[in-house]
Order: C-alpha cells, then sequence, then structure tokens
C-alpha cells in the first residue's frame, strides 16, 4: 500500500527542548495507523506537526521535511488553508462551536467558498451520516450544539472534519474524554471511515490501538522507536522498550 | 454533647465526624473531657465574632442600597409635581424650553433628542473603533503591544471629563469650525466625538475581556478547518463573545448619555432642537447642570423633572446591561 505522508529526519524544538528526535515515517493511505507512547512522549506534537497546527505556537521550530502527497508541507508555496483542508483534524475534547449543529458542520464548507443552500443542505446530510450521528440529530439541526451529549458532540466535530472532504484525518486522543458506550461507537465509526480515509490517531489505551489500528507507532521520549503492522508490534515486539511499553511495565 | 452550630457549616461537620470518632475509642474519651470545654467556649466566641462581622458587612452593603432608594425617591418626589403642572405630553414634547422667559414655557424634546442623537452618533462613531480595537489587543497583536496599549487605555479611561472638554474646547471647535467653514464649531458634532472618545475605553476593556474568555478550543477547531486566523477571530471569537461586546456597547451608551461637563463645553449649550450637526445644543445632562445655580419655583421643580427622564434612560439602559451580562452568565 502507497504512504500519503512520509516524514524525513524531522526534529522539532520548542524553543530550547528537542520535543521530536529525527523520526522517519510511512503513513500508508486508507488505513489507521496508531500513534502510542507515554504522556510528554511527543506524539500529540508530532500529530499536530502534519497539519501544521503547530505553526500558532510561538518558538517552535523544526527541522527535516514532511511530504504530503509528495509535496513538502513546509515549503513557501504551500497554502497552510488548503493543506488543513486535506488533512483534517478532530480533537481531545469535542469542541463544537457555540453554534447550531448545522451552522457546525457547514462551517468548513463556508470557509472554503461554497456558500449555495441546496449544496450545503447535502453536504452536511453526507457529513453527518458518514459519522453516524444523522439519525440523532437530523430533527435539531437549527439546535445549538453545545445541548447534545459529549459523545455526540465528539462525533458532530468528526462530521465536521469530514465535511471539507479531507483525504487525512487527524484524531488526538478523540475518545479520552468519553464514557465507554461512547467510545465504542466512535471506535466503530473509526473502522468504518479507514474505507475513504487515513486516519492517525493518538491514544493512550492500548486496547483500543490493538481493536481499531493497521499500523501502530511507539513514541518513547520524542523519539519513535518502532513502527510496524499493529499485530506484530503487540505479538513480538522487536525493542525492548516497546515491550516493556505494551506489557505494562512503564508509562 | 451539645455544639454551638447554627448553620450547618463544613467546619462544624467536620468537628462532629471527629467527636464521633473520639467517643468510640474509650481512651480518647477520658482525655477529650477538658479540650471539649476549651473547645466550646471557643466556638461560642468565634460565632459571635461571626455575627458582629457579618452584621458589619450587612451594614456596609445596604449604605449603597439605601442611597439608591434615596435618590430615586427624592428624584420622584421633586419631579413629578412640575410634570404634573406642565402636562406630560408638553413637558416631554414641548419643542421649546425658555425657562426664564415672561411667558416660561418648558419642552424638554430638544434636549431629550438631543441626548439622544449625541449617544447614538458616539456610539456609531466609537463602537467600531473600539470594537476593532479589542479584536486587534485580544487576538492579534503581541503580548507587549497589548499591554502597552491597554495601560493607555486605562489611561484615557482615567482623565478626567472636564479636560477632554478643554482639550475639545481648545482644538476640536475651532478645528470643525474651520474643517467645515461654519461660525461656530460648539455643537453637536464636537459633543459626537468627544463623547465617542470618552467611550472608547469602556467598550475596548470588557469587549477584550469577552473575547479573552473565548476557549481556545474554538478557534483551534477552525484553524484546523482551514480558516484563515482573520476569519476565525470574526466568524468564531466575536459570535462566541457577543453577549459580553453587546454588554460593552451597552456600558459606552450609559456612560455617553449620563456624561454632563465635557458636553456642555463643547456643545454649544443653547437648548435648540438638534437639526443639524452643527447646532449649538444642550443634552439633558448640561439642562439641569447649567440653570440649577440660579433656578427658583417651578423652573427648579422642571429640572428636577428633567433630571428624571435621565434617570429613566439610565434605568433602562442599566436593565439592557443586565440583560445581556445575565444571558452570558447562563450559557
Amino acid at each position: 500500500m502507497g504512504s500519503i505522508i512520509s516524514v524525513k529526519d524531522m526534529c522539532l524544538w520548542y524553543g530550547d527542548y528537542q520535543a521530536l528526535k529525527d523520526l522517519n515515517i510511512e503513513i500508508p493511505e486508507k488505513s489507521i495507523t496508531a500513534l502510542i507512547g507515554p504522556s510528554g512522549c511527543g506524539k500529540s506534537t508530532f500529530l499536530k506537526t502534519l497539519n501544521r497546527m503547530n505553526d500558532l505556537i510561538p518558538g517552535v521550530k523544526i527541522t527535516g521535511n514532511i511530504y504530503y502527497e509528495g509535496t513538502d508541507i513546509f515549503s513557501n508555496d504551500v497554502d497552510v488553508s488548503h493543506l488543513r483542508k486535506e488533512i483534517g483534524m478532530v480533537f481531545q475534547h469535542p469542541n463544537p462551536f457555540p453554534m447550531s449543529i448545522y451552522n457546525n458542520v457547514a462551517y468548513g464548507p463556508r470557509t472554503h467558498g461554497i456558500t449555495r443552500k441546496v449544496q450545503l443542505d447535502e453536504i452536511v446530510e453526507q457529513a453527518l451520516r458518514d459519522a453516524a450521528i444523522w439519525d440523532e440529530v437530523k430533527d435539531r439541526l437549527k439546535k445549538n450544539a453545545l445541548g447534545i451529549s459529549g459523545g455526540q458532540q465528539q462525533r458532530l466535530c468528526i462530521a465536521r472534519a469530514l465535511a471539507i472532504q479531507p483525504k487525512v484525518l487527524l484524531m488526538d486522543e478523540p475518545t479520552s474524554a468519553l464514557d465507554p458506550i461512547s467510545t465504542s461507537r466512535i471506535e466503530d465509526l473509526i473502522m468504518e471511515l479507514k474505507k475513504k480515509y487515513t486516519i492517525v490517531i493518538v491514544t493512550h489505551n492500548m486496547q483500543q490501538a490493538v481493536r481499531v489500528s493497521d499500523y501502530t507507532a511507539f513514541f518513547l521520549l520524542g523519539e519513535l522507536v518502532e513502527f510496524g503492522k499493529t499485530d506484530d508490534i503487540f505479538s513480538q515486539p522487536k525493542d525492548k522498550r516497546t515491550e516493556d511499553y505494551i506489557t505494562g511495565r512503564f508509562g | 454533647m451539645r455544639r454551638i452550630c447554627s448553620r450547618p457549616s463544613i467546619f462544624c461537620f467536620g468537628d462532629f465526624i471527629m467527636a464521633k470518632k473520639k467517643k468510640t475509642s474509650t481512651e480518647q474519651v477520658i482525655h477529650s473531657t477538658e479540650p471539649q470545654g476549651i473547645n466550646l467556649d471557643h466556638s461560642k466566641k468565634k460565632q459571635i465574632l461571626e455575627n458582629i462581622v457579618h452584621g458589619i458587612f450587612l451594614l456596609l452593603g445596604l449604605i449603597a442600597v439605601g442611597c439608591v432608594l434615596l435618590i430615586t425617591v427624592y428624584l420622584f418626589i421633586s419631579g413629578v409635581p412640575a410634570i404634573h403642572k406642565i402636562g406630560i405630553v408638553d413637558f416631554l414634547f414641548g419643542r421649546e424650553w425658555a425657562s426664564t422667559a415672561a411667558d416660561p414655557k418648558y419642552g424638554i424634546l430638544p434636549f431629550i433628542l438631543t441626548s439622544i442623537y449625541g449617544t447614538a452618533g458616539a456610539v456609531i462613531l466609537g463602537v467600531p473603533i473600539g470594537f476593532m480595537t479589542s479584536v486587534y489587543l485580544s487576538k492579534i497583536a503581541s503580548p507587549r503591544v497589548k499591554s502597552v496599549m491597554q495601560s493607555a487605555v486605562s489611561l484615557l479611561a482615567g482623565i478626567p471629563s472636564v479636560v477632554y472638554g478643554l482639550v475639545g474646547m481648545l482644538v476640536l471647535v475651532p478645528g470643525i469650525r474651520k474643517v467645515f467653514n461654519v461660525p461656530d464649531g460648539a455643537g453637536l458634532l464636537a459633543a459626537i466625538i468627544v463623547l465617542a472618545i470618552m467611550i472608547l475605553p469602556s467598550i475596548i476593556k470588557m469587549s477584550v475581556t469577552a473575547l479573552d474568555a473565548v476557549p481556545k478550543e474554538y478557534e483551534d477547531a477552525s484553524l484546523a478547518l482551514g480558516a484563515t486566523p482573520i476569519e476565525t477571530y470574526f466568524r468564531v471569537s466575536v459570535p462566541a463573545a457577543k453577549s459580553g461586546i453587546a454588554a460593552a456597547v451597552v456600558l459606552g451608551v450609559g456612560r455617553a448619555i449620563g456624561e454632563a461637563m465635557a458636553v456642555m463645553m463643547v456643545a454649544g449649550n443653547v437648548p435648540n432642537m438638534p437639526d443639524s450637526l452643527f447646532q449649538s445644543v444642550r443634552f439633558l445632562t448640561t439642562a439641569v447642570a447649567s440653570e440649577m445655580a440660579y433656578s427658583s419655583g417651578l423652573q427648579r421643580q422642571a429640572l428636577f423633572s428633567v433630571a428624571l427622564v435621565l434617570f429613566m434612560f439610565i434605568m433602562l439602559i442599566n436593565a439592557t446591561l443586565n440583560f445581556f451580562l445575565k444571558r452570558d452568565g447562563n450559557k
């Protein structure tokens, strides 16, 4: 399977502190890649680098290259808005805008210039269907999005991300703030989404990584220790540190 | 076991549990007789002190409430008779104010309209500037620029209104006369400009607070969807802060309508209908301030009625402000 994102010798500093060290990784297309590792190991930082959300943090310096479909995302010709349209993101805590459910989903398409009502209606419905929340909210699209449950809010955020038709979806611990039932619904949804999208998911929950992902990358102290098929990583890790982590010896 | 504990507080509850624990151990029961006596005395004293402090706070709090009540009652008692004598329609909608003429006229429509136009003008001029400034300060400016500019805004709020009036008189009034080529620069336009500057600090400070309070997660979500920072501020941050910004505008309106000194110095202070921007006009506030010193009889009573009308306006504005703030709090 071809890779959609390839990272070459990437390092990242917050001021003087080096958070990521010489990362090399190829993220396969239309599959789920899980990033695991103890807190502070750099996995979220790495995720945020892929759609350049780290640009917003003062003092961040990045060396090396990340290629998305062959284009260096740090090159001056790259329009960040366009990059983020291609590489969508779902955050750790559900963060719908304080506006109606409809407007939440329509926000992205409107940003990218779609104003026709009919077309917007279509996109909103499709995105909500893809995020498996359409049936629950179709009768209250005009209601404030803050009024639905946390699990629904997170699926709404996924719908919002899908509405701009990205190719890659970055998810930063999308279920850590949710209850087990909402978590399992989102996991089902993630596995469904892999047919159309490439998904990179950060998770603290190793069972979750095993359940949903095809590939797993294990980070430790800013280094990529091991990357491979999830089955291989969890059944026969090559590195001692990976083994220690997945058997619960630290982290 | 007796305990002085008039209201259930965490402390009393804690003591209670501790006392219970003590009872279970025989050893401790023996030892606990003496400390308990001291404890009881101590808590009684504490309770009395508590009550006294409570009373003092209540008394101090009532001073402000009492003043408001006193002023309200006083204004109504002194303001209503003149309205009754003049007739409410003649008073509110009379177009002529000639309080010292042989046949005195007490129509305050010129003042009411001037106050409304002046305030509206100040809002039209001041709100866009204040709003844009607050978006810049809250979202775009670097921390250093922000701190410098915010101190400047605070300083602007601290300048006494007589200084605004003075600067307006010496700079603005002659300026308007030259630029627009009118015989006298003192008038509605000068007052509007001065008021617009005077309401800037309240609008900016309150809007910045509201915009700063918008959760960063909203903005991150918008940026992650490919919106530019400016799009994000105006389509996500500002709508999320709209109650606070609306409250800021209402606060500015309240300041503008209540201002007397500065407008008296630049508005010309003649009781004309505000027919043009360059007309010499008199506001509700300045109507009271400029005649009170030498007024007598019905004229004096009528001035109280003018103050009552102004008071009503301000009450209305405060009610609106509370409405916005409450709505913000309920979210």
